[in-house]
């Protein structure tokens, strides 16, 4: 009878059926999630932005922050219905409420977020009501926060090895690369003397977003490798290289509009990258069972004491 | 309905009697009226059928190693602490008198979460219906006091269908009688209730490493750190929006 001689075993060697993987891969569409995943995002920093912006006074950018949000809100449901396949089924979502499902935590999130852009900014356009409309804009700040953030949950909580594992630093990937959408949008359509605290977000959402994601791959070990290598490894690195390029541009852009419109493009289009990558990295560690069973592996001889 | 309580029911598919012969899938295919799931030439073992899915709720592994020849049917393992139904946003999973796993496709959304949730590969979508689906160990039998039509159909009582606690006690006496008989391979999988999704109510006796089969080696309840996930995002939360009016503050 064949006997498994296990600590001669080296680390990367693992047995499979025939290759195949172990856990399923995430079905969601491409373009629909991974853009969702930004619109959601974007549209939630620019909540937290309008309240700022609110608060301090800087209305003009308050006023340019709550258009993002609602734009970005609206457009983002709209991903989301589509890679639902039919709008029903959003409502459908909103049938019950349950806690340990952050599919339904977000679909209610993005139901609240929605519905308080659009009377924000509707009060804004046309100046009916603005008690309401400022209520609602400083209430989606709270739903904002959560749209920019409860996306990397609704990944982390899958089996997914490349997501579960990176549970900790995906909201910081994600809240920082919001942050930076929204400063990027909200710089490019306020008036560039009014744009200063735009610009110092997009600044700061870049350099969380990249840190973020380099301490991601960092910490992951074996897991870093989907986020490295293939057709994500690509999109992972575009999406730094446009990140850090924007948010340098965007430190230095001052009152330029050329460099304020490349700075916006470079950080959309890398935090679009983020999120084509982050989804296609899952798509990958489920798919071969090595990153499934390895970890769990290491995991077990650790459990048994190295056995 | 009646309310009547009941035990919580499973299955104990012991592989060491396993003979390939594949009844299991053929009669959950029929009494469930699964449809096709291809005819796809794997050109790897004995085995055509691949993988559980939408359309394959039994699915029996061949693996041939030199002196022997492993063969296993894997089934929906119905876990205690199930991924699936914990991350179905609509409620169309749920748990039964049975404590088994189901979905009700007239409820199911067809959003997919359950997908990638499960730690088993187990659950997945039907293209043609947009639907989620598995085994329900089936239910409809069940409820009607006859055993699911896999475990009728098995010639060798490969898969025994009874009240857990006893068929946990019918595989530890199995196990040590084969330890006993020097086949000291033999092993219990998601027997035990301290395992990373609570212990299964489909486990396994098995003669080699899980992952061989194809089964991960130790699974664990993608939502059992789902307080961690949430307290993770919250800091984030809160970071983001102090990041933002830090960038205002400077301003004004
Ligand atoms: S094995 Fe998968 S599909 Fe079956 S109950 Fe567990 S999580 Fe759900």
């Amino acid at each position: 009878m064949p006997r498994r001689r296990d600590e001669m075993v080296p680390e990367a060697e693992f047995r499979s059926y025939y290759g195949q993987p172990i856990v399923k891969k995430p079905i969601w569409h491409e373009p629909h999630m991974p853009t969702y995943l930004y619109l959601g995002g974007l549209s939630g920093a620019a909540s937290v932005m309008a309240v700022a912006a609110r608060l301090s006074g800087a209305d003009r950018l308050a006023r340019a922050s709550q258009m993002i949000a609602f734009g970005g809100g609206a457009a983002g449901a709209g991903f989301l219905v589509a890679e639902l396949g039919r709008p029903e089924r959003f409502l459908n979502m909103l049938r019950v409420f349950k806690v340990t499902s952050p599919m339904s935590v977000g679909s209610w999130t993005l139901a609240a977020h929605g519905g308080l852009t659009s009377v924000g900014a509707a009060s804004a356009v046309t100046g009916v009501l603005p008690v309401v409309g400022d209520a609602a804009t400083l209430a989606s700040g709270v739903t904002g926060a959560l749209m920019a953030t409860y996306t990397a949950v609704l990944l982390a909580d899958t089996a997914v090895p490349a997501w579960h594992e990176a549970m900790r630093e995906l909201p910081f990937l994600f809240a920082g690369s919001a942050t930076a959408s929204a400063g990027a949008m909200a710089m490019l359509t306020t008036p560039r003397r009014l744009a200063g605290p735009a610009r110092a977000a997009a600044v700061t959402g870049a350099a969380v977003e990249t840190a973020a994601g380099a301490l991601m791959e960092r910490r992951l070990g074996m897991l870093a490798e989907p986020y490295r290598t293939g057709r994500a490894g690509r999109l992972m690195r575009a999406s730094r290289a446009l990140t850090v390029g924007g948010g340098l541009l965007a430190a230095v852009a001052g009152r330029s509009r050329t460099l304020t419109a490349l700075s916006a493009a470079a950080i959309t289009a890398g935090a679009l990258c983020t999120r084509f990558g982050v989804l296609e990295a899952g798509r990958v560690s489920a798919a071969d069972p090595k990153y499934t069973v390895v970890p769990q592996r290491d995991r077990l001889t650790a459990r048994l004491g190295g056995r | 309905m009646d309310e009547t309580p009941t035990r919580r029911m499973g299955f104990f598919t012991d592989t060491s009697v396993c003979i390939g012969c594949k009844a299991c899938e053929v009669a959950c295919k029929e009494w469930n009226d699964v449809p096709d799931d291809g005819f796809v030439f794997r050109a790897t073992s004995y085995d055509n059928t691949g993988a559980l899915g939408a359309d394959t709720w039994r699915h029996v592994a061949f693996i041939e190693q030199d002196g022997r020849w492993l063969m296993s049917s894997d089934v929906c393992k119905h876990c205690t602490n199930a991924a699936c139904l914990d991350v179905c946003p609509t409620g169309a999973l749920f748990r039964t008198e049975f404590d088994t796993v189901v979905v009700q496709s007239d409820i199911c959304n067809g959003c997919g979460y359950c997908v990638p949730a499960c730690p088993y590969g187990v659950i997945d979508r039907r293209e043609r219906d947009g639907r989620a689906w598995k085994c329900t160990m089936c239910y409809d039998r069940l409820r009607g006091g006859l055993e699911p039509a896999c475990a009728k159909a098995c010639p060798t009582t490969s898969i025994q269908f009874g009240p857990l606690d006893e068929l946990r006690e019918r595989a530890q006496e199995r196990v040590e009688r084969l330890h006993a008989e020097g086949r000291t391979d033999a092993r219990l999988y998601g027997e035990s209730p301290d395992d990373g999704v609570g212990g299964t109510g489909a486990f396994f006796l098995l003669l080699d490493e899980p992952e061989t089969y194809g089964l991960p080696p130790d699974p664990v309840v993608t939502t059992r750190d789902l307080g961690e996930m949430w307290r993770w995002a919250g800091v984030a939360a809160f970071g983001l929006a102090g990041a933002v009016a830090a960038c205002f503050l400077r301003r004004s």
